[in-house]
């Protein structure tokens, strides 16, 4: 065999080189696997299932009236009438702590897990591309959020629908809507949420890239979530409010009313996107320069 | 099964037709945060098709050059190609030529070896996904860890671990494959087979770059070698070149030791050295028999006499120095 048919057959045995865009499909196929195989991730996920579960149950025992002037009595006072109001007290509740929490996890043990156990050295070797490694770990992040979302919506849902009477919608407005079109609201719901959690995740993912400790990282993702909750609450920094990561979070109430307040929606859009590009490209800057000793 | 085991050998046109150097540096030098001068200026020639044994003692910057080499780390200062591409610029198109190794094995303890060996075959662009399943399996042939390819990761031993490191790097053909210290925390078993590894990839045409604190590991298999020394590349050359250069030494086996010192002393022999029975000196310019003339015309007895050359250890430690000569 002379040198070229040994290069021909080396090529040959090799495989055909695929396209861009399928190889960063199969990168981001790997990467869920990572993501979604872990045992952690698997466990957040299930105390996901849990808590909107446990939230029905209880309200459904306690009296489902008992909401007197606190910031979800109308939504409380709606499940006694409706239970897919569960969905949307499970969302209140879990983006206060949990839903961030979770996000914080993925996104923050991203590029540092990999740094801290050394992966990423091999995978930058293969080349892997920074800029399409992180391409790569955003997109599974956003993922991952908008599965948690789904899982929280979901598991509330099919708990409402078993504790509480479903039907027709009546809306925060006082419009009731067809139940159809209640669960297209829903839908929009979560992912308007999902949308707040992919600008939590490109924070998380920023800071990852700045550590080879993943818990330092997802801690730090959680102060940011958690001050950043607490100044929204403090009145003499008003002015600052709108610019908060978390502001807009629960605005998503926008789709229980009729008509839609698609302004107060579209500023939660604005933001959350401001929030990703300026994360985002931090992280590029950080990752795309950094020596990777690790 | 006969024609995957050749899978991961490299195409060897391709080598040959490259002209020169699989790897050049050129003034490479790489100052860390710290401020820690790791690489000091190295000028780094690789021949395509050579074993190359980059040795030096810890903390001498085989790593930090090695890092550099395959663009996880900037360089302060100088450049370097790879396979004739200019790095790291030209990395996308010329790293999926090069098999590494670097710093030690570093996978996902949850995941199997082949799963792992999977993981970075997704993370290639150039790879064809149809042919990954074969191409994983004859990698984990070559290195011996077929049996343990569904194993996780996190149970397999040190040498398991550094072999599915190795197999990593033979996913693909390749051109040059770089394994940093491949043979680490392994026993002297499996030091030879890392050993007859490296001599099959090598076989196929692929330059093969090595790095290692102990030169007896690699001299078997090397045909150059580049030595460092606190950052800096103290010596590069073939291995025939290293050997030259110890400096040849007289031993002269006879009763009357000190009278012989004191003969080769005149003669002005250095570093003259006397014991029971037997008295050596550096031999420098003298020929042996105009020395061994002079013992002769000395009255004293010569019962025997050779040139003995240092062993390339010695000539190593010469080069790198003694003990822990840890850099910086
Ligand atoms: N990430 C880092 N930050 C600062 N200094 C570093 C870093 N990595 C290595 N060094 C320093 O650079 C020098 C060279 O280290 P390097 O790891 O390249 O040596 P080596 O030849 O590979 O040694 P060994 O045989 O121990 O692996 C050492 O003095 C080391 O302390
Ligand atoms: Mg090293």
């Amino acid at each position: 065999m002379s040198a070229a048919d040994a290069a021909v057959a080396a090529r040959a045995r090799a495989g055909r080189r695929p396209s861009a865009v399928a190889a960063w499909f199969r990168l981001l196929r790997s990467e869920l696997g990572l993501v979604f195989r872990r045992r952690r991730n698997q466990a957040l996920l299930a105390v996901l299932v849990v808590l909107p579960v446990t939230l029905g149950i209880v309200l459904r025992l306690s009296s489902p009236r008992g909401g007197d002037g606190g910031p979800n009595s109308s939504l409380l006072d709606q499940l006694a009438g409706n239970g897919i109001f569960l969905a949307f007290l499970a969302l209140t509740i879990l983006l206060t702590l949990v839903l961030p929490l979770v996000v914080a996890v993925v996104a923050g043990d991203s590029v540092a897990g990999e740094a801290g156990s050394g992966t990423i050295r091999y995978l930058l070797a293969v080349p892997a591309g920074r800029t399409r490694l992180l391409s790569v770990k955003y997109t599974a992040v956003v993922v991952f959020g908008l599965a948690a979302c789904i899982v929280v919506v979901g598991a509330a849902l099919a708990a409402g629908a078993a504790l509480f009477p479903v039907g027709p919608v009546t809306l925060l407005s006082g419009t009731t809507v067809p139940l159809s079109e209640g669960l297209l609201r829903v839908l929009f719901i979560t992912l308007y949420v999902a949308a707040g959690m992919a600008a939590l995740g490109a924070i998380g993912v920023a800071v990852s890239t700045l550590t080879e400790h993943s818990i330092g990282a997802i801690a730090t993702v959680l102060v940011i979530a958690v001050a950043s909750e607490v100044a929204d609450n403090v009145p003499q920094i008003s002015a600052a409010h709108p610019y908060l990561p978390t502001h807009w979070w629960l605005s998503f109430d926008a789709l229980l009313r009729s008509p839609i307040d698609t302004t107060t929606l579209l500023h939660g859009l604005l933001s959350f996107g401001v929030y990703a590009v300026i994360f985002l490209s931090l992280a590029w800057a950080r990752l795309t320069t950094a020596d990777i000793t690790s | 099964m006969s024609t995957d085991t050749e899978v991961a050998t490299g195409d060897p046109a391709a080598t040959a037709g490259a002209p020169g150097a699989a790897v050049t540096t050129s003034g490479l030098s790489k100052r860390y945060r710290g401020g820690q001068l790791a690489v000091d200026g190295i000028d780094m020639v690789v021949p395509a098709g050579s074993v190359y044994g980059f040795l030096g003692p810890n903390g001498s910057g085989k790593t930090t050059t090695i890092r550099m080499l395959v663009g996880l780390i900037h360089p302060t200062s100088g450049s370097l190609e790879l396979l004739g591409t200019a790095m790291p610029g030209g990395a996308v198109r010329v790293l999926p030529r090069v098999g590494s190794l670097i710093e030690g094995p570093a996978f996902y303890p949850q995941l199997s070896g082949q799963a792992n060996l999977a993981r970075v075959d997704a993370a290639d662009r150039t790879a064809d996904p149809a042919t990954a399943r074969a191409r994983i399996g004859s990698a984990l042939e070559r290195v011996g860890l077929l049996h343990a390819a569904g194993k996780r990761y996190r149970a397999y031993s040190l040498g398991m671990k550094q072999r599915l490191a190795i197999a990593a790097s033979l996913l693909r053909p390749r051109e040059l494959v770089i394994l940093d210290e491949p043979t680490n925390g392994l026993d002297p078993q499996g030091t030879r087979e890392v050993r007859g590894l490296i001599r099959s990839i090598a076989a196929g045409g692929v330059t093969v770059l090595v790095s290692s604190h102990l030169l007896a590991e690699v001299e078997q298999i090397c045909t150059d070698v580049g030595v460092m020394r606190t950052g800096q590349l103290v010596f590069q050359g073939t291995l025939e070149a290293l050997r030259a250069r110890g400096a040849r030494r007289i031993r002269i086996r006879t009763a009357l030791a000190g009278k012989a010192a004191e003969v080769l002393g005149t003669l002005g022999l250095a570093d003259v050295k006397e014991a029971a029975g037997e008295v050596s000196a550096q031999l420098g310019e003298r020929a042996p028999e105009e020395v061994c003339r002079e013992l002769v015309l000395a009255d004293i007895p010569v019962a025997g006499l050779d040139t003995p050359r240092p062993s390339l250890e010695d000539l190593f430690v010469e080069l790198t120095g003694e003990g822990f000569d840890v850099g910086g």
